[in-house]
């Protein structure tokens, strides 16, 4: 009888910068699996007959048949499995919450810890980019459909939505309000948790199937959706983004150095502010700096203004670390780094100098009360205990309200109660014939991989509206 | 990348740039602005937008040479390009026909008043320019605006072409020898702007000023250019820029303006 499989119940750590060396450069913190790391991890997947996992990923990638292709050491396999549902799997590999999703569902997760699927991920998308030669030209030609598509935006929404048109056949334009292509992934995410050469990667990758892509194109002033249905598109999918930041509405938050995360990231990860004065955008760190928030825009600013040297740093959040909404990962990584965490803290007012530059910021403690619409409990506050904090700059990470231009300028188009544009789950259709939308402007702020599943989602439908 | 079609200079450190964009150029409306960016290493800076032509396809911008990148778009000639021009942004101008309206312009704001001067006029008001500068050799476009305007009212701060003072002093005069005005319109610097705001306001004038705050995107992502009208906070990229002056608070917009003059001054 042959002997039974032993499971391997641990997964193979990925190595990681240490983080006194980290906290000073923007490289990756996670530096990825070896090729025997990636093998050994793999090898502990059981192909189950009903994957879970599958079932978890907002793309459905077909996460066994990757891993099989592991296994067998057919990396272009691999590559080409993954592909076929995600077009960017270096971004997911990275930023994806894969414990909340398909690493939750994974029958090893109840045993002790799941398959490391995101890491895998990372590691064929990693090598492809190193092979790429190597691997067979997917993009099979197709008949083209005649039809044109604008889409509004390069985020992961936008750019999922082309690459799955496009190898459909319909011709593809993205129209982009920024300079770079690629949205949050380009502006928001920092270097170290998303170098910026693997978005464009993909972006170039979405480009060479042949999607156009304009830049400084803001839709809803250069041309309104209307005007873009009249003159020269079949179809629009609005991905805009969110795009507007959110304030306390507290005394003192207009004072110079207090940034929306909005605007502290962009100066960073698109203006490329910390090389000034060689590049022309300025940045204020100074020695103090205080993050509002416990999301994972937040963890990215404070660890930014970490690297750019900032003395201390500190996460002000009103809850406490359970309801705290940042991946378990990037908050331990923040905490190893040396960011100070203020739970069941909220800032009450700040006060400035005689240039107007902030100088303090009061807090009040919180506790926490019944839960409310968000399941979380309630933040009330403790009266009389108010406290104050030197800080030199503020940083808002408090999420984003929707971005009125595209709203105010189109017709026809409903709202939901929140500003979002109405659309529907499944489709991605609008109340307007032939918009479709996706990503944060429909549902509010959420994850790369869930505007992904969108974009995808409005694809599809799309493609079946035109079949008819 | 953008190209100029013509670069000129108007005055000392004032200089014009046509730039093509004819898609920007069909949709662009009084009051809009544009974003520039001048090369891979530069930041994006507001202009307000001063002139288009529809059928040559172009757009035009004044500015002032006050900062590094001004000081960039100084150097450039025509047949150089921007990598970036986004625009229009911004709201436009309301234009209606008000009556009697002043159109006050310092500085870059001479020329960028130009489009709410000429869409006034448009619409049947009588129009008043009143252009202010330090010295006479500092002024500019002075013809032009007569070309579509009622009347040009100049100003020199120091006496040495029309009359001694500045613009905010001659609304103060109009208004106090009991000329009636319906609305006032002012473009320049921040401190202009306030001034012609609090000369108007005794009288109950209605004053819409275009501001000038810092900004990154322009399209109301970073909120950057936060300014407190009223009370309540608008991002002068997306609800703005031209506002009610005498909401504005203008302590706020000079400070915020000046959140990074060290740096500035450090590398230049």
């Amino acid at each position: 009888m042959a002997e039974k499989k032993k499971i391997n119940l641990s997964r193979v750590p990925m190595l990681k910068q240490k983080a006194e060396v980290r906290k000073g450069n923007f490289y990756q913190v996670a530096l990825g699996y070896t090729e025997e790391q990636a093998m050994e991890e793999a090898h502990r997947c059981l192909q189950c007959k009903k994957p879970l996992c599958k079932a978890g990923c907002p793309v459905g990638v077909d996460i066994p048949e990757f891993i099989k292709a592991l296994q067998d050491t057919d990396m272009p396999e691999a590559v080409k499995i993954l592909k076929r549902k995600n077009s960017l799997p270096g971004i997911c590999g990275r930023v994806c919450p894969q414990e909340t999703q398909c690493e939750l569902k994974c029958v090893l997760a109840k045993k002790e810890a799941p398959i490391a699927i995101g890491r895998l991920e990372r590691y064929v998308a990693d090598w492809e980019q190193t092979h790429l030669e190597s691997i067979e030209k997917q993009n099979k030609r197709v008949e083209a459909k005649g039809k044109k598509v604008a889409i509004v935006g390069s985020g992961p929404a936008g750019l999922t939505c082309a690459a799955v048109l496009i190898q459909r056949g319909f011709n593809v334009t993205i129209l982009e309000a920024l300079h770079t292509a690629g949205g949050v992934l380009i502006y928001g995410i920092p270097e170290f948790r998303l170098p910026k050469e693997i978005v464009q990667n993909e972006i170039d990758y979405v480009k060479s199937l042949g999607v156009e892509i304009q830049l400084d194109h803001v839709i809803g002033k250069i041309a309104t959706v209307d005007e873009l249905l009249e003159n020269n598109y079949d179809a629009v999918f609005l991905a805009p983004g969110a795009g507007a930041p959110m304030f306390l509405n507290i005394p003192g938050e207009n004072l110079s150095n207090v940034y929306s995360a909005n605007e502290f990231l962009t100066r960073i990860n698109l203006m490329k502010a910390y090389l000034f004065p060689e590049y022309d955008t300025p940045i204020s760190i100074g020695r103090k700096v205080a993050v509002i928030g416990g999301g994972n825009v937040a963890m990215d600013a404070s660890r930014c203004a970490l690297r750019l040297g900032a003395e201390e740093v500190y996460i002000i959040y009103r809850r406490s670390k359970l309801e705290m909404p940042a991946r378990a990962e990037e908050r331990e990584n923040a905490e190893e780094e040396g960011i100070i965490f203020k739970y069941l803290t909220n800032p009450t007012r700040f006060f400035g100098d005689e240039q107007g530059k902030v100088t303090t910021m009061e807090c009040i403690e919180m506790k926490l009360g019944e839960p409310d619409d968000s399941g979380r409990r309630r933040p009330i506050t403790k009266p009389g205990t108010e406290f104050s904090i030197d800080v030199d700059v503020v940083i808002i990470a408090l999420g984003n309200k929707p971005n009125p231009i595209i709203p105010s300028s189109t017709k026809g188009l409903e709202l939901t109660r929140r500003g979002t544009i109405k659309t529907d789950e499944l489709t991605g259709r609008t109340s307007k014939d032939r918009v479709w939308c996706g990503g944060d402007m429909a549902t509010g702020a959420a994850t790369v991989i869930s505007a992904m599943g969108a974009g995808k989602r409005a694809a599809n439908d799309i493609d079946t509206f035109f079949q008819k | 990348m953008y190209q100029l079609v013509a670069k000129e200079n108007l005055a000392p450190n004032f200089s014009i740039l046509k730039i093509e964009a004819p898609e920007v150029a069909r949709k662009v409306q009084p009051g809009q602005f544009a974003i520039i960016r001048t090369d891979e290493k530069g930041e994006r800076i507001p202009l307000t937008i001063t002139d288009w032509d529809i059928n040559e396809g172009t757009v035009t911008v004044i500015f002032l040479d006050v900062g590094r990148t001004t000081h960039k778009l100084t150097q450039l000639q025509a047949g150089d390009s921007l990598i970036n021009f986004v625009g229009p942004l911004g709201m436009p101008t309301e234009i209606n026909n008000f009556g009697r309206v002043v159109c006050a312009g310092g500085c870059y704001g001479i020329g960028s008043i130009l489009p709410e001067v000429r869409a006034l006029k448009e619409k049947g008001n009588e129009v008043i320019a009143i252009i202010e500068a330090r010295h006479k050799s500092l002024l500019y476009w002075q013809n032009r605006l007569e070309q579509f305007s009622d009347r040009v009212i100049v100003t020199t701060g120091d006496g040495s072409y029309g009359y001694k003072g500045w613009a905010p002093d001659q609304i103060k005069e109009m208004l106090e020898g009991g000329v009636k005005l319906d609305r006032v319109f002012a473009h320049g610097c921040t401190f202009m702007m306030m001034l012609c705001s609090e000369a108007t306001k005794p009288f109950g004038v209605k004053t819409i000023v275009s501001l000038n705050p810092i900004m990154v995107d322009g399209t109301g992502m970073c909120g950057a250019c936060r300014v407190s009208i009223n009370g309540e906070t608008k991002f002068a990229c997306v609800d703005g820029p031209n506002f009610d002056g005498h909401e504005v608070d203008w302590d706020l917009l000079m400070h915020r303006q000046h959140s990074y003059l060290d740096e500035e001054k450090e590398s230049l």
